[in-house]
């Protein structure tokens, strides 16, 4: 069944998703064209400026005050470290929560959700005195440490992707004498390489744009984060040197980008699975 | 079938001598003792050793952690003569001591948890062996705990993880609602903290000052969440059925280049357009400017600040929604639709009847979630106007700050903790009875069991 569509409503069409593109891309494209914009000033005369300069991301790596570069590989380290931990812990209590039953089983889940609906902030003061008494602070393993069981709370992402996984299939394993361990390594976890993926995405971006946390339990610059050090440069320098906000912005913002481009058929998945999480 | 022979074992046998009874009270004498008495060695010499290292760690901490909790110190820092000096004495530090406390209480709970499951176990490997069963060697254990306890064994782990690194900060915030812990006159170590009781939530609730401003933040807290969840989810509705219409092409690159305000990180995103919203340079103004248009205070007047926030949170948030909806649109049936227009339905009249309810009935736990979500939705409101504008009819909170930016601002700014504790209670209150409504309705809760 073929319908006429009228011209009207085409044009129409075409035109607000002109417009909606023309939103969704300016900011990004406006701070790109600012990174390589000479000068420091936030004011300018067009978006695209006259003379292109890579200047300001020279600068990111040279200025000494400033260790971008050290702030990028402590970034990289810490959230790949809390992708890897905090995918393992989630995985696995999600699957235990899933797949077996169990006596705590109903008041783990129950507590699981209640602790997620605070808020954060005073919770951080205990974290910090606690990191304190372990001679913890201003280290990446604490910073890890707090990421990889904070995703244990994430769980409810991985349990909901184990309750939909058929009985039939690990019993018929198990029958055929498979272990436990080797029904959830061999037939579960290939099974769920989407929910894997998506986890690891969640965790990894989590770490790398964590801006509160990281701040208060990195004392010394050189231990940063790029998310601490960018609003430390909008705290102090940006008004100055709106320029260099920029460039460090796009090397912040690109590969997280392209990630959760890549994998946006992930997103929707994660989504709604993650939907009764609450 | 398995749990039944087990039941069987756990019923001592009549003849014989009371192996069970004996395991038993051996090991509530001592951990391990049981299982040394059955002939469980090397279990017997882990848990012994283990009730060693625990008894160690509590004579030392556990009175004087509980002690910590009541009284949160006695001695207050103080100038005191020394010899002929008078020099600064140390005294106790009240919130050390309160988290102390908590450590120990919760360590002492989980040893004694430990105690009780050593204390059965020994009971019911001493009636097997009444019963005329050998006990488990130590490898046979470790197979039986790999067969039988898999799931509490992957959950040990994570379990202590969460009870000390979320349970046991969650806890130290509530009690610290029930604390005078505040800036000037009770922040130690200079000071002590006291136990108030209801105090902090009567101040809140009753002194003007503080009610007012928890009426204002909290309503537009409210009005916030509602605004910015319906814009968000319409606004995406709307996108999302621009984007199905058979007829556009190069759906993926269109899908693609909406995404790209959720794909951002918001620290980038939000620094950025509080720059494109400056009120002097920002392009934005210099655009309204160029058309001879009237600058506008986007980031500085109170009812503008409120504008701005809405917008840029459609901006990051109608993507979202966009995803689940296009999602949404692809599983309704297309029959539905071939019917509707037999009938000589118009379009508005299709989409009223057959694409609304349909959408609306797969996402409304997630609208919900969003509402929830929303009125934490920190980043937004902190990385764009920091809560800003001043607003001075308030206690230390600006015309667009949420209860939980206020929150932060009581904490890390004012070290007000016990006020921001009890609002951190009240949002608790607001944001469970949310999802705890919303998780009894959700079908995962509903049939959990049914996949069995």
């Amino acid at each position: 069944m073929t319908h006429r569509v009228s011209f009207a409503r085409k044009l129409f069409t075409y035109i607000a998703l002109l417009v909606l593109a023309v939103c969704s891309i300016y900011p990004a494209l406006w701070i790109t064209m600012s990174a390589f914009r000479p000068g420091t000033s936030l004011l300018a005369n067009s978006l695209f400026p006259k003379d292109f300069t890579l200047d300001h991301f020279r600068e990111l790596f040279t200025t000494p005050n400033f260790p971008y570069g050290l702030w990028y590989w402590n970034t990289l380290k810490i959230a790949f470290m809390s992708m890897i931990l905090g995918t393992t812990v989630s995985t696995l209590t999600g699957y235990a929560l899933s797949r077996f039953r169990f006596k705590a089983r109903k008041t783990i889940l129950t507590t699981f959700l209640v602790l997620g609906m605070f808020p954060g902030f005073m919770s951080m003061i205990a974290v910090y005195i606690f990191l304190l008494q372990f001679d913890l602070l201003d280290t990446h393993a604490a910073i890890i440490i707090v990421y990889t069981f904070g995703a244990a709370m994430s769980c409810f992402i991985p349990k909901g992707f184990f309750d939909a996984i058929p009985r039939s299939l690990e019993e018929a394993a198990r029958i055929d004498g498979a272990s436990h361990w080797k029904v959830f390594t061999h037939i579960m976890l290939p099974l769920a390489r989407p929910m894997l993926t998506y986890m690891a995405m969640t965790i990894f971006t989590g770490a790398w744009v964590d801006y509160i946390f990281a701040r208060l339990v990195l004392r010394s610059k050189e231990n940063w984060t790029l998310a601490v050090g960018m609003w430390d440069m909008v705290a102090n320098f940006q008004s100055s040197n709106f320029t260099l906000f920029a460039a460090g912005a796009i090397l912040i913002a690109l590969p997280i980008t392209l990630l959760f481009i890549g994998l946006q058929r992930l997103l929707v998945e994660g989504l709604t699975s993650g939907a009764n999480k609450g | 079938m398995n749990t039944k022979q087990q039941e069987t074992a756990l019923q001592p046998s009549s003849a014989g001598p009371a192996h069970g009874k004996t395991a038993a009270v051996l090991s509530v004498l001592g951990m391990g003792l049981g299982q040394i008495y059955n002939r469980q060695y090397t279990k017997g010499l882990i848990l012994l050793l283990l009730e060693a290292s625990a008894l160690f760690y509590f004579v030392r901490n556990l009175g004087h952690g509980l002690w910590g909790l009541i009284t949160l110190g006695e001695k207050e820092q103080g100038m005191q003569k020394v010899g002929k000096l008078t020099q600064l004495v140390p005294g106790d530090h009240s919130i050390f001591l309160l988290i102390e406390g908590l450590i120990v209480l919760l360590a002492f709970i989980v040893f004694l948890a430990v105690y009780i499951l050593n204390v059965k176990d020994a009971y019911r490997v001493g009636v097997a062996r009444e019963n005329g069963r050998k006990p488990n060697n130590i490898a046979q254990t470790i197979e039986n705990i790999k067969e039988t306890k898999f799931a509490q064994a992957l959950l040990t782990l994570p379990l202590l993880g969460v009870l000390f690194l979320t349970v046991m900060p969650i806890l130290f915030m509530i009690l610290l609602a029930f604390t005078n812990y505040s800036f000037p006159d009770h922040v130690p170590p200079a000071k002590l903290v006291d136990w108030v009781g209801f105090g902090t939530f009567k101040d809140l609730l009753l002194l003007k000052s503080w009610s007012k401003t928890l009426l204002g933040v909290l309503g537009w807290t409210i009005v916030w969440a509602v605004v910015a969840t319906v814009t968000t989810y319409f606004g995406g509705l709307l996108v999302a059925l621009l984007l199905q219409q058979p007829f556009v092409r190069l759906k993926g690159l269109w899908r693609t280049i909406f995404i790209l305000p959720y794909a951002i990180p918001q620290i980038v995103s939000l620094l950025v357009m509080r720059n494109m919203f400056n009120g002097e340079f920002g392009p934005i103004n210099q655009y309204l400017a160029y058309f001879g248009l009237e600058k506008l205070p986007w980031l500085s007047d109170p009812f503008w600040a409120k504008v701005t926030l809405i917008i840029v949170n459609m901006w990051i948030g109608i993507p979202v929604s966009m995803l689940l909806i296009l999602g949404v649109l692809t599983t309704i049936n297309k029959d539905l639709y071939e019917a509707a227009e037999m009938d000589g339905a118009s379009p508005f009249a299709k989409f009223k009847a057959i694409t609304l309810p349909m959408v609306l009935f797969s996402t409304a736990p997630i609208l919900i979630t969003q509402f929830a979500g929303n009125i934490n939705n920190f980043n937004v409101i902190f990385l764009l106007t920091g809560g800003g504008p001043i607003n001075e009819n308030y206690q230390y909170a600006g015309s667009t700050d949420l209860l939980v930016t206020w929150l932060y601002k009581l904490t890390l700014d004012r070290s007000l903790f016990n006020m921001a504790s009890a609002v951190g209670i009240i949002i608790f209150i607001i944001i469970a009875s949310f999802s705890i409504y919303n998780y009894r309705r959700s079908r995962s809760y509903r049939e959990e069991d049914m996949i069995q």
